[in-house]
C-alpha cells in the first residue's frame, strides 16, 4: 500500500498544474506533507502520507468514512494537538517552513491556515461579533471602522453580506444552516488566512445551500489555497483541481481531479469512485 | 414447500403487531406508564404535604414572634433624677438609672400599685425599657422636665400573657404570670396602654438573655460576613480549579485520584470540616474564635467541591464545536476558555455556586466547632468580631425553654428559609438570564 502511495506521488512530482493560473504564484507548492503519520495512543491512524498542496488550487480529499482524510486535514493546522493522546510524526511545511518547528507559533499557524468545520458552529453571539472575533483576536483592525470594513469584506466574500447586512446584531445562531456555514467561512476569511481547510462543509446542508458554497469555493480559489474533505464524488469533481483518495489510513492515489475521475491508476480508486465500495 | 408458498395458510392476523399477544403487550406497556405516573404524582403529593406540615408548624409557632406587646408609658423626665445640675452633659446623662422613671411611669399607668407588688409590676416591662428612655433623653435633651409618652416593650412573660399563650386556668404556681400581674395587665389594657405592634426588635437587635430583646440582626450580619468570606474564597478558587482540571490537566492516575477525592470531599460530614477549622485555623494559625473569617474559610472548604463539580459539569456540556471554532481561528486555549467556553458554562457555574452558598448558609455543625454558637449581644462589625450565624442562632434559641425563645426559634427558621428561597430564586433567575440557546 505504501509503495503504491509513494509511486503515485512520485509520478506526480513532475506533473504540470492542470488548472489555469489565476495568479502568478499559482501552482507553487503552498503546503507539503511528507511521511505524515498520526497515532491515537498506540493505534496508527495515518500511515505515512505524502501530499503537495498547490497555491490557489482546490485539493479534494476523498475516501470512505474512517479512512483518515479528516485526520490528515487536521494535521495541516495542528488541530490534532487539541486531541488528547494524538501524536503526529513526519514533516509538514507551509511555504517551506516546518509547521512543527518550535519557533513557529501554533496560534500564528492557525491564523494562516484557517478552518471550516463539518457542522456549522457559529458562536452564540451576534453576526458581527462572530466575524469580528478573529480580527479582534489578532489585532488586525486599528479601530471600529476598520473592523467593520473587515467584517463587511469577509461577509461579501462569503456571499452572505446582502442577506445579513440589516441584522448584524442578531445572533449568528438564528441563521439557516447554509447561512450559518457561510458565516463560518466569513469568520475564517476575516483572519485573512492563506490556506482554508474545509472539513465536509456541505454535509449538513441542503442541495441549494451546497451549490451556493461550491460556487463560493470556486471564487475563493482566486485568493486562497483550499483543501476540502468531501464525501460527495460530484462535489470533488466539481470544485477541485487536485484530488487525493484515502483508504484505511493510506493515500492510494493523488493527481489531477480530471485524471482521477476519468482514468484512475489504482483499481481501488476506480472501485470507490464508481460506487463499488465505501 | 411449493404448496405452502402457492397456498399459504390464511393467517388469522394480518401482522404480528396486531395479534392478541401484541395487544396484551401494548396494554401492559401503557399500564406500566400509567403506574409510573401515579408513583410520581403520589411522591410529589407526599412531598408537598410534608412541606405543608413543616410550614404550618413553623408559621403557627412563629407568627407571634413577629408582633410584640408594647406598653405606652407617660414618662416624666424628672430633672431632679436625670440632671440635677442642669449640665446636659451626655456622659452624665448616660449614667442615670432610668429604671426608676420607668417604674414610676408604670405605677401611674397601672393606676397605682398595692403594697409589696412593686416588683411584680416592674416585671411586666422589659428590662430594656430603661435604655429606650435613656436613648430618648440623649436624643432629646431639651425635653427634660416634660412628661413624654414612650412605647416600651413588655417583658416576655407579659407579652406571652397578652398574646394569650399563658392560660389563667392553670394553677398560679405553675405559670409565669401571677394573678396579681394578670390584674395589672387588665388595668393597663383598660387604660388603653397595651398594644401589639410589628416586632422591629427581632430584626434590629442581636441576641439577648431577655427573649423580648433578642433579635436576629447579629446573626444575619454574622451570616452575611461568613458567606462573604466563603464566596470570595470558594468562587474564584473553585472555578480556577475546575478549569484547570477540566481543560489543562493531563488526564491520568493523578487527576483520577483528585477527581475521586473531590467527589468524596463533597460527602464528608460537615462537622469534620468544623474540627479541621478548629485544629488548623484556630489552634495552628491562631485566628480568633467565633469569627466570621474562620467560619467563612471552613464553609468555603465545604462549598469548594460543590462549585468544582458544578463548574466541571457545565464546562463539559459546552459543545466541543465552539472550542474548535475558537481554536481554529487562532485563539489560544485560555482565550477559547475565557471568551467562549466559560461564558457559555456560566449559568451552570452560577447555579452551582448559589446552591453551594445556600448550603453554606444553612450549615450549622462546623460553626458549632469553631465557636460561632457563642452568646453574643452585639452585631459584628467586621470579619474578626465575635459573631454567630442564622442557623447557629436558631440552635441557641431552640435550646432555651422560655416561650419567647420558642416562638423566636420558629421565626428564625422562617427568616432563614426566606433567605434560602431568595437565593435559589436568584439562581433560577440568573440561569434563565444568561442561558444562550443555539
Amino acid at each position: 500500500m505504501d509503495d503504491g502511495a509513494m509511486a503515485t506521488t512520485a509520478s506526480l512530482a513532475g506533473a504540470a498544474p492542470a488548472a489555469p493560473a489565476p495568479r502568478a504564484e499559482a501552482g507553487r507548492i503552498k503546503m507539503m506533507a511528507r511521511d505524515v503519520r498520526v497515532f491515537y495512543g498506540q493505534t496508527e491512524a495515518l500511515h505515512g502520507i505524502d501530499i503537495d498542496v498547490l497555491a490557489n488550487e482546490v485539493l479534494a480529499l476523498i475516501g470512505p468514512s474512517g479512512c483518515g482524510k479528516s485526520t490528515f486535514l487536521r494535521c495541516l493546522n495542528r488541530m490534532n494537538d487539541t486531541i488528547e493522546g494524538a501524536r503526529v510524526t513526519g514533516t509538514i511545511t507551509l511555504d517551506g517552513e516546518d509547521i512543527h518547528d518550535p519557533k513557529l507559533d501554533v496560534v500564528q499557524l492557525r491564523a494562516r491556515v484557517g478552518m471550516v468545520f463539518q457542522k456549522p458552529n457559529p458562536f452564540p453571539k451576534s453576526i458581527f461579533d462572530n466575524v469580528a472575533y478573529g480580527p479582534r483576536l489578532h489585532g488586525l483592525a486599528a479601530d471600529r471602522t476598520e473592523l467593520a470594513a473587515i467584517v463587511q469584506t469577509s461577509l461579501e466574500r462569503a456571499g452572505l453580506w446582502d442577506e445579513v447586512k440589516d441584522r448584524m446584531n442578531q445572533p449568528g445562531t438564528g441563521l439557516s444552516g447554509g447561512q450559518q456555514q457561510r458565516l463560518c467561512i466569513a469568520r475564517a476569511l476575516a483572519v485573512n488566512p492563506e490556506v482554508v481547510l474545509m472539513d465536509e462543509p456541505c454535509s449538513a446542508l441542503d442541495p441549494i445551500a451546497t451549490a451556493r458554497i461550491e460556487e463560493l469555493i470556486d471564487e475563493l480559489r482566486e485568493s486562497y489555497t483550499i483543501v476540502i474533505v468531501t464525501h460527495s464524488m460530484q462535489q470533488a469533481a466539481r470544485v477541485s483541481q487536485k484530488t487525493a483518495f484515502f483508504h484505511m489510513g493510506n493515500l492510494i492515489e493523488y493527481g489531477d481531479t480530471e485524471q482521477i475521475f476519468t482514468s484512475p491508476r489504482e483499481t481501488r480508486t476506480h472501485d470507490y469512485i464508481t460506487g463499488r465500495f465505501g | 414447500m411449493t404448496d405452502s408458498v402457492a397456498n399459504p395458510p390464511a393467517p388469522r392476523f394480518a401482522s404480528v403487531h396486531t395479534s392478541p399477544e401484541a395487544r396484551a403487550r401494548l396494554r401492559r406497556r401503557y399500564a406500566a406508564e400509567r403506574r409510573f405516573r401515579i408513583y410520581g404524582i403520589v411522591a410529589i403529593a407526599l412531598a408537598l404535604g410534608v412541606l405543608g406540615v413543616l410550614f404550618f408548624t413553623l408559621v403557627s409557632q412563629g407568627y407571634s414572634a413577629f408582633v410584640q406587646t408594647e406598653i405606652a408609658l407617660d414618662v416624666h423626665l424628672d430633672p431632679e433624677t436625670i440632671d440635677p445640675e442642669g449640665t446636659r452633659d451626655p456622659a452624665r446623662l448616660q449614667r442615670v438609672r432610668y429604671n426608676r422613671l420607668v417604674e414610676a411611669a408604670l405605677r401611674e399607668a397601672a393606676g397605682g400599685v398595692a403594697e409589696g407588688q412593686e416588683r411584680a409590676l416592674a416585671a411586666l416591662v422589659s428590662t430594656g425599657a430603661q435604655f429606650i428612655v435613656r436613648d430618648y433623653v440623649l436624643a432629646n435633651p431639651d425635653r427634660i422636665g416634660e412628661t413624654v409618652r414612650i412605647r416600651v416593650p413588655a417583658s416576655s412573660n407579659a407579652d406571652q400573657a397578652y398574646k394569650g399563650f399563658i392560660s389563667r386556668d392553670v394553677p398560679e404556681n405553675q405559670r409565669r404570670i401571677s394573678d396579681a400581674q394578670f390584674a395589672m395587665l387588665d388595668r393597663l389594657e383598660e387604660a388603653g396602654r397595651l398594644a401589639t405592634g410589628f416586632n422591629t426588635i427581632l430584626f434590629t437587635n442581636a441576641d439577648s438573655r431577655q427573649p423580648e430583646l433578642a433579635g436576629l440582626w447579629g446573626a444575619v450580619k454574622g451570616s452575611f460576613y461568613t458567606l462573604l468570606v466563603c464566596l470570595v474564597l470558594s468562587f474564584p478558587i473553585g472555578i480556577g480549579a475546575a478549569i484547570y482540571l477540566e481543560e489543562f490537566a493531563r488526564k491520568g492516575r493523578l487527576t483520577d485520584l483528585i477527581e475521586v477525592n473531590i467527589n468524596n470531599l463533597a460527602a464528608v460530614p460537615s462537622i469534620i470540616f468544623g474540627l479541621l477549622g478548629l485544629a488548623v485555623f484556630i489552634q495552628l494559625f491562631g485566628l480568633p474564635r467565633s469569627a466570621p473569617l474562620v467560619g467563612g474559610i471552613v464553609l468555603a472548604l465545604m462549598t469548594l467541591p460543590t462549585i468544582i463539580i458544578a463548574t466541571r459539569a457545565s464546562l463539559k456540556s459546552v459543545p466541543p464545536s465552539i472550542r474548535e471554532a475558537a481554536v481554529g481561528l487562532g485563539a489560544s486555549k485560555l482565550q477559547a476558555i475565557f471568551h467562549h467556553i466559560l461564558p457559555l458554562a456560566f449559568p451552570g457555574v452560577l447555579t452551582g455556586t448559589i446552591i453551594g452558598m445556600a448550603q453554606a448558609l444553612g450549615e450549622t455543625a462546623p460553626l458549632l466547632m469553631i465557636g460561632m454558637n457563642a452568646f453574643i449581644t452585639e452585631a459584628p462589625d467586621g470579619l474578626v468580631d465575635g459573631a454567630t450565624a442564622l442557623p447557629a442562632q436558631i440552635y441557641i434559641w431552640a435550646d432555651s425553654p422560655e416561650r419567647g425563645f420558642v416562638e423566636r426559634t420558629s421565626a428564625g427558621i422562617l427568616v432563614l428559609l426566606v433567605f434560602l428561597i431568595c437565593m435559589n430564586g436568584l439562581a433560577i433567575y440568573l440561569r434563565k438570564r444568561f442561558e444562550k440557546r443555539w
